[in-house]
């Protein structure tokens, strides 16, 4: 018969009546007549449709040498029955309720967890839904409506005020204002004009504008985002393997106390042998292990996707596990701290000269202040010379053939074997104390200028930092800057304490340092060099705006780039993990607890449990750990509302 | 003590030891294979009161389905999850659940229900 959990349990609920007012009427001296009949035919009607299942589940784990909580439910409801049935033909006292009753509450118990787990598990279906079920797609000339699985890299799309982006793109033409919340988590609207990037599912609010399809399908960033969530829910914790270890051994260790305590009962302590079997059979009905297995997997759920709301993606439950020990935080400077967008705000020397050398050399290199140096000389219209034997000096700057001399740009590290004059130096280092850095620009043996870049912090990063700070956790800046714009900027938005010069290969290093030094570091970086620190530190954080190298180091990806997101990543992450250690704890307390009373120890005390009030209370504690994973979509957040 | 509680604490004592050896004793798992052809391989596992079979062997590079046959009607198995996967199907939806296994590479995926009681596993080689 194929019904459901919830029929099963109705039915069950409703058969069961009769048993109910005769427990009620118990005290009263009355008795229904005809109960044993009655209570016969219904229970023998619940276990056929309720109980049957479990004690078939329980028969095939059993063939597999494998038992569960099964084993358990079917253990305590058939001795229940089978024992009644005895009792009946030979005149002794029945006890057909305790049957029935444990399997209605254990049926209850059933049906309210898969009911709440899939309440749990519907953020990612949430998450799914955001998509755009069709697109305005440019053919021959005209814009026509097909379906999203048809939409192809290289197209050209167009959406209207009000609509869904319907995948990953860049803007072609028009602006517009677009909200992103549902990927990164920031309610304010953002601002998007020609050559700006956006992403498949955001809503445009106002304009409308044509885009270029860059990411369709699986390649999406909410394909990327949803895949992501996917493998973190399915993820272990180390900390289940301490579940993992006792379920294996739980139920047969549960089995031999049960006849211990029958035994204890019938042959040492002088009980009936029905007593002694109650209390044998409360036992088996309290110690289902439920609760101890859904602890982990229900709080991870509901933690994760909470998170991917709010732009943090957890990839994982080792990940939750780690968080919680973090003591530093280490941030790379630029992209992360600052906005990576550095300008042009002095050139010492010959301005035109400078810039020139300066811009010709730069325009061969990627490097972010490569590029605020070539597009300053852009807007002073400075013509860029072509150069010859162009090399990057790692970790130092650039060289090479001007005209017929050698020129470079770069950091003070280039300055070992080259004289500078007195005056430039002072120049450098007042600039430096202003939180800007400088570059040299060299040529032949001679420094001819400097030029002052700067990158200004990210508006978010002091407020972050102060949260860090509230939070006891220790900030480092990390920067292959120099010692005194790392200074500047640190006093700045009040971090802890600055690493400066450091190479870009030496950043995990420095990582190693600190974690030799005994601290638990998390690390927040974005690029390409990030990567070996990202996977060094005991918990990497990756800006989502970075490369898909970071991506793929970090443990933590925050999809937004500003760092309160690192905040909230530490926030969620330590609430959720604390939540999988309240419901283990409870989870075992109510074991180590709910056994003894069921075998009776503490009966001089007149606490007893029967096998029914057993089953109440076992379903009541799988209820209770799902409802409290299902709480932490409740739990205050930084930055959040609820 | 009366001949009633000598049997009893006899029968007991030989009912603990017979749970020692049936649930920890070492004892043979079955291994199942996938049938290949035409270039795909498909494999059954039948979940009742666990997986059987509970290892599942397919070859590298043949793109390869695994069916649950879902014939357990209790709450305990309704649910597999292949974390490496990141696969997490509910079984009880549909009689039969397909869930398809990438064999680029060997390597050895792990199989669970929902509450990690019960395990299986799913070997690319």
């Amino acid at each position: 018969m194929n019904l459901s959990n919830i029929k099963r349990f109705w039915i069950s609920f409703v058969l069961a009546i009769p048993m109910l007012i005769q427990m009620s009427a118990m005290p009263f001296h009355w008795m229904m007549p005809g109960y044993n009949w009655i209570a016969f035919i219904t229970t023998t009607i619940i276990m056929a449709i309720s109980a049957a299942p479990y004690w078939s589940s329980a028969w095939a784990a059993f063939k597999h040498h494998n038992a569960n909580m099964n084993t358990l439910v079917a253990v305590g409801t058939s001795v229940a029955y089978f024992y009644s049935i005895f009792a009946m033909f030979t005149g002794r006292e029945v006890y057909f309720e305790s049957a029935a009753f444990v399997t209605v509450f254990v049926l209850l118990g059933d049906a309210m967890e898969e009911k709440m787990h899939n309440n749990a598990s519907n953020a990612l279906a949430k998450l799914i839904d955001l998509q755009a079920k069709d697109a305005e797609v440019e053919r021959n000339g005209k814009f026509v409506k097909v379906p999203l699985e048809q939409v192809k890299v290289g197209d050209i799309i167009r959406v209207k005020p009000g609509e869904k982006v319907p995948v990953d793109g860049v803007i072609v033409h028009g602006s517009s204002t677009l909200d992103e919340s549902m990927v990164t988590g920031e309610s304010m609207p953002v601002t998007k004009k020609k050559g700006d990037d956006v992403v498949g599912s955001t809503i445009n609010t106002n304009g409308t504008f044509t885009f270029k399809a860059t990411k369709v399908g699986s390649d999406t960033m909410l394909s990327q985002i949803v895949d992501l969530v996917k493998k973190a829910q399915t993820s272990h914790a180390p900390i289940q393997n301490l579940t993992d270890k006792i379920s294996n051994i739980f139920v047969p260790a549960v089995l031999i106390i049960a006849i211990i305590t029958f035994v204890l009962w019938y042959v040492f302590l002088g009980a009936t042998a029905v007593n002694a079997m109650l209390f044998a059979v409360s036992v088996v009905v309290i110690a289902c292990p439920c609760a101890l297995g859904l602890a982990t997997p229900t709080a991870l759920m509901v933690g994760t996707a909470r998170s991917a709301k709010m732009g943090v993606l957890i990839k994982n439950g080792e990940v939750l596990e780690e968080v919680s020990d973090i003591d530093t935080v280490v941030f790379d400077k630029t992209g992360t701290i600052t906005v990576g967008k550095p300008q042009v705000t002095d050139v010492v020397g010959d301005q035109n000269k400078v810039l020139t050398i300066a811009a010709s050399l730069e325009n061969n290199s990627e490097h972010p202040l490569a590029t605020a140096v070539v597009k300053k000389a852009n807007e002073n219209n400075i013509s860029l010379a072509n150069v010859k034997n162009f090399a990057a000096i790692e970790g130092k700057g650039v060289k090479a053939n001007y005209g017929d001399q050698e020129a470079f740009v770069g950091s003070e590290r280039l300055l070992e074997d080259i004289s500078i004059s007195r005056e430039m130096k002072d120049q450098a280092a007042k600039l430096q104390k202003e939180a800007k850095t400088v570059v040299y620009v060299g040529l032949g043996k001679e420094i001819i200028g400097l030029i002052a870049i700067q990158d200004v912090p990210k508006p978010s990063s002091k407020a972050a930092i102060a949260e860090l700070k509230k939070r006891g956790l220790k900030t480092v800046m990390l920067t292959g800057d120099n010692e005194n714009v790392a200074q500047a900027i640190s006093e700045e938005i009040g971090i802890d304490q600055v690493i400066a010069g450091v190479l870009p290969t030496e950043k995990a290093a420095e990582i190693k340092k600190l974690q030799n030094s005994g601290r638990t570091v998390a690390f927040v970086g974005d690029g390409i060099n990030d990567a070996p620190a990202l996977s060094t530190a005991n918990v990497g954080i990756a800006m989502g705006s970075g490369t898909d190298i970071a991506i793929e180091s970090g443990g933590i990806v925050l999809v937004q780039n500003d760092l309160m997101g690192v905040v909230r990543a530490l926030d969620i992450s330590k609430k959720t993990f604390n939540r999988i250690k309240l419901n283990l704890f409870w989870a075992l307390i109510y074991n180590t607890i709910g056994i003894p009373i069921a075998a009776g120890l503490f009966m001089g005390l007149g606490l007893t449990l029967s096998p029914e009030l057993a089953g109440l209370a076992m379903a009541f504690s799988s209820v209770s750990v799902v409802t409290s994973s299902l709480l932490l979509n409740k739990t205050k957040i930084a930055g959040t509302t609820a | 003590m009366g001949i009633s509680q000598i049997i009893t604490l006899v029968v007991a004592i030989l009912l603990i030891g017979f749970i020692l050896w049936w649930f920890f004793g070492k004892h043979q798992e079955a291994v199942g294979t996938a049938a290949v052809e035409q270039g795909s391989q498909e494999a059954n596992i039948v979940v009742k009161g666990g997986y059987s079979p509970s290892t599942i062997v397919l070859k590298q590079g043949v793109p390869a389905k695994v069916n649950f046959d879902m014939k357990d009607s209790t709450a305990c198995l309704s649910h597999v999850v292949f974390e490496q996967l990141g696969v997490n199907k509910d079984l009880t939806k549909q009689k039969v659940t397909t869930i398809d296994i990438p064999t680029d590479k060997k390597g050895t995926y792990n199989f669970a229900c929902g509450m990690d009681m019960f395990h299986g596993k799913v070997i690319v080689k």
